[in-house]
């Protein structure tokens, strides 16, 4: 019955997981683009809401919306200001750009806040959990994050499908060229679709500030398990993004249960494999 | 003053130069047909018009405005509509969709998805169909309704007949009398002249980047057309 | 009957460059009988940054692989030399060119997994299996774990001696490094990397082997990562994994390199030298030269592609290192020795449209020089 634990707290970290994947899957499939700071931008996240919260003296949830607008809007500048440049100059600059930025990022938060670890308070619901069983405990946060990974995911598809900017995010990320002969202007959309993944990126990094502690240079592993998520699930599918968190979820908590401190390295492994055995992931729907 | 004026356009690919001073005016309402053999620059000078290749601003004026240096969406809003060869119809979305996404520009006018479905009917009937599993045929045919959406004055049509059987070229050829009907003004490239002659009020042919012949099909004969086409 | 034609490698400035880079060698190698000790760490810092910045730059800017993972090889490199020198009692100092081939060996099934990958996915890629290999290291208690190793037997060894030993040892890799570009550049697999560099898809069709010469250059740069790797612990004397697998020893290659300007070899030397004089200049301020050196390299990389070197090469195009190849007949050559610089490659992506120029010009042996612009169209079937 203990695996039925594992398995269900991999599926609600999983959830966690697919948040911060979701923004990348997102530009990567508009754009092209691997951004080395998208970790970083979690944290930068979560860092805000400390600020708010500290000055406000409120719960981090009500955080929340301010923290998104602030991400997207500087995710749309730095897009706009210097993505949109490094894309032109090439892939290869593009991806050293968005590295030199991850490095800025951890250095300035450093300067801002020292290395010392910090979190996020939410009060009594971190603690809180619903017992299933002698061995089955379900907290109430992680069971928040994956409902709200879902709504996201949900919302992210919808706004995909049905609205005439998620049309123009697919058809650009088809043909850029030719979406640009229907009127699209490839460089705002670049900007919002930056936006959009920052802002989602956002409630990820806050809700992984509340629920564990954060410091300035925990970004790469955001980095490392967003991608990993993506990678498992198959690139071009959102909800493949899900499984792919959710199966790094659970080979995460399994490996920390053989043995306390493997977590990780389970994890890696497991992506490793499929990395060796499938590597277009499990719902592959685009090309690299 | 002609819908569009084009000046001295030597444009091409990087250090490739592929037309060598240009000089074009098409009227409003106007169709006019441009012949050519395989890189004659045909494509060059409607993805110079369009702006997926950009040049000096004087030198391509639509409507009076200098455009040369505008990105091709701005002369989306314009009202010019680039059919482009190879199609390029969005792979992943739906028939549907790729129509929605045609009309991004938001211009106003008479096609709209339903007056596009009645003039390409088999289109209708794929409505929910991902573009990507579409025939030859059939791309073509969205790739033009796809480029009225935008309501636009002028249509850029490049290579329609290309890859297609005749049967399926006529079918699409059927389509163009109600175009024209609506206004707006067409300039497509073909390397079917056939077809070209029928349908153009102007033709222009092109050789290795420069104009060779101009004129309307009842002036020209068939004998200087070829003459002109393989630069004898 | 015509006079013969000539293939000829020299420039002009390089005859001159070339042994005065020999002069300085020399000069550089007598160091240790009159520097302190500070100047011979300080100069094993530089020459160990030298020869990492010229292994990334052989990877990233002829491979066109963007690895952020060499730290992989730097770890593996300094516990070799711990395993060898420690454990199976091999003078420490032996130990760096087995370091080499021990990460070379590595690099085997690293790039197994690795190639799976493309483009950004690559880079991220190779930084998981960085990871992976700390962790392994983490947790193996019998290779010390998490709180590291300490080179004794290197510690042992009276300090000027070894020192001196470090600091030739440093000197070796760096100019090592340099001559193994150099010579791979020359050779016909430098050329197939070149080509490949310029335009993959040609290169396959002319029978070029893409995935052997890229894991060919792979396993070099990992040799050369990890024979440095092990002089960096020579002189450090104590190995931990979150530092010698740290993200960090990335960001000092790729910046150095950046800076420099990729895709040449001079580049990253200029890079190296930028860097380190910035990072005596502003060791005080800790973290804000760090963050003005991501600043200035994403900077550099976006809008002064070609780095430093590129910049000068611009106003004076001189090769200090030829490389490419002219076709000379008597006195005459072609190109001229005024060629644009290189282009730096595009990584191995399906996404990324290699721009060729459809009119490059046509000689026989000199590598296509007109560097075409990001944005121009690929050439499609014209009307």
């Amino acid at each position: 019955m203990v695996w039925v634990n594992d398995i269900i707290q991999g599926i609600l970290l999983g959830g966690l997981y697919a948040l911060f994947a979701a923004g990348l899957s997102l530009v990567f499939g508009v754009m092209r683009l691997v951004n080395l700071a998208h970790g970083d931008f979690g944290v930068m996240a979560a860092y805000i809401s400390l600020v708010i919260v500290g000055s406000l003296n409120i719960n981090p949830f009500y955080t929340l919306i301010l923290v998104m607008i602030v991400m997207a809007i500087f995710g749309y500048l730095l897009q706009r200001g210097l993505l949109n440049y490094a894309m032109d100059a090439g892939p290869l600059q593009a991806i050293l750009a968005t590295f030199g930025i991850a490095i800025i990022i951890q250095n300035l938060l450093l300067e801002g806040f020292t290395a010392n670890s910090k979190g996020l308070d939410a009060g009594v619901i971190e603690n809180a959990f619903i017992r299933i069983s002698d061995q089955v405990v379900i907290g109430w946060f992680p069971l928040l994050t994956i409902i709200t990974s879902v709504i996201v995911l949900f919302g992210l598809q919808l706004f995909l499908g049905r609205t005439r900017m998620g049309r123009a995010f697919r058809a650009t990320a088809d043909n850029q060229r030719a979406a640009q002969l229907m009127g699209i202007d490839n460089r705002h959309l670049y900007g919002m679709a930056m936006a959009v993944a920052l802002a989602i990126v956002a409630i990820g990094g806050v809700f992984i500030g509340i629920r564990t502690t954060f410091s300035p240079s925990a970004g790469p592993f955001r980095l490392i398990f967003a991608y990993e998520a993506v990678i498992i699930g198959g690139l071009g599918s959102l909800w493949g993004t899900l499984v792919g968190g959710i199966i790094l979820g659970i080979a995460q908590v399994m490996g920390d249960h053989i043995q306390q401190g493997w977590g990780m390295l389970v994890g890696h492994l497991v992506f490793l494999a499929i990395l060796a055995f499938r590597p277009q992931g499990l719902f592959a729907k685009q090309v690299q | 003053m002609s819908l569009l004026e084009l000046t001295d356009i030597c444009s091409g690919y990087g250090h490739f130069q592929a037309l060598f001073g240009i000089n074009l005016r098409i009227e409003e309402g106007e169709t006019h047909a441009v012949i050519g053999a395989n890189g004659a620059g045909k494509s060059t000078l409607l993805r110079t018009i369009c702006g997926l290749i950009p040049t000096d601003s004087d030198k391509v004026r639509f409507d009076g405005q200098s455009i040369g240096q505008l990105p091709p969406h701005k002369r989306v809003g314009l009202g010019i509509s680039y059919v482009p060869e190879g199609r390029w119809v969005f792979p992943s979305l739906t028939v549907a969709e790729n129509l929605m996404v045609g009309a991004h520009s938001r211009r106003t006018g008479l096609w709209t998805m339903d007056k596009v479905y009645e003039l390409f009917p088999l289109l209708s009937r794929l409505r929910q169909r991902q573009a990507f599993s579409l025939s030859g045929g059939e791309q073509q045919a969205l790739a033009i309704a796809r480029g009225l959406m935008s309501n636009p004055r002028l249509l850029l049509l490049d290579e329609v007949s290309l890859g297609l059987a005749p049967v399926v070229v006529e079918k699409i050829y059927e389509a163009m009398p109600a175009i024209v009907e609506s206004g707006t003004t067409v300039l497509l490239v073909e390397q079917d002249v056939g077809q070209a002659m029928k349908f153009a009020d102007r033709i222009t042919c092109m050789l290795e980047g420069r104009q060779v012949l101009e004129g309307s099909p009842g002036e020209i004969s068939s004998e200087e057309i070829f003459a002109a086409y393989f630069g004898v | 009957m015509a006079a013969p034609l000539k293939v000829e490698r020299y420039t002009r400035a390089s005859r001159i460059a070339l042994p005065l880079v020999a002069v300085v060698i020399i000069a550089a190698a007598t160091v240790p009988a009159w520097g302190s000790s500070n100047i011979m760490k300080q100069g094993v810092t530089f020459l160990t940054l030298v020869a990492l910045a010229q292994m990334w730059n052989l990877l990233a800017g002829y491979g066109g692989l963007v690895s952020v993972g060499q730290q992989a090889f730097i770890g593996i490199g300094a516990y070799t030399l711990w395993v060898f020198a420690e454990k199976f009692g091999i003078n420490p100092f032996l130990c760096v060119p087995i370091a080499g081939v021990v990460a070379a060996l590595f690099a085997f099934p690293t790039a197994g997994l690795a190639f799976r990958l493309r483009g950004g996915y690559f880079a991220v890629g190779t930084w998981v299996i960085a990871e992976v290999y700390r962790l392994l290291v983490t947790q193996i208690s019998w290779l010390g774990g998490g709180s590291g190793v300490s080179i004794n037997s290197a510690g042992a060894i009276e300090r000027s001696t070894r020192e001196a030993v470090v600091f030739w040892w440093a000197l070796a890799v760096a100019v090592g490094s340099i001559a193994l570009v150099y010579l791979v550049l020359r050779s016909r697999r430098g050329v197939a990397l070149t080509a490949i560099r310029d335009d993959e898809i040609g290169a396959r069709s002319l029978g070029v082997n893409i995935t052997r010469s890229k894991l060919w250059v792979y396993v070099l740069a990992a040799f050369g990562t990890g024979a440095t790797g092990a002089v960096i612990y020579l002189n450090l004397l104590r190995a931990q994994p979150e530092a010698a697998f740290s993200l960090q020893w990335s960001a000092l290659m790729i910046f150095a390199v950046v800076i420099g300007g990729l895709g040449t070899i001079e580049g990253p030397i200029i890079g190296a030298i930028v860097f380190f004089a910035l990072q005596q200049l502003l060791a005080d301020y800790g973290t804000w030269y760090l963050i003005l050196i991501g600043l200035i390299a994403a900077l550099v990389v976006v809008f002064a592609q070609r780095g430093l070197w590129g910049a000068v090469y611009r106003r004076w195009p001189v090769d200090l290192f030829p490389v490419r190849r002219r076709l000379c007949l008597e006195t005459v050559c072609f190109p001229e020795e005024t060629p644009s610089p290189p282009t730096p490659a595009a990584p191995s992506s399906p996404a990324a449209v290699s721009p060729t120029s459809a009119a490059a010009p046509a000689s026989p042996a000199a590598a296509p020089d007109a560097p075409s612009p990001p944005t121009a169209e690929p050439p499609e079937p014209e009307s």
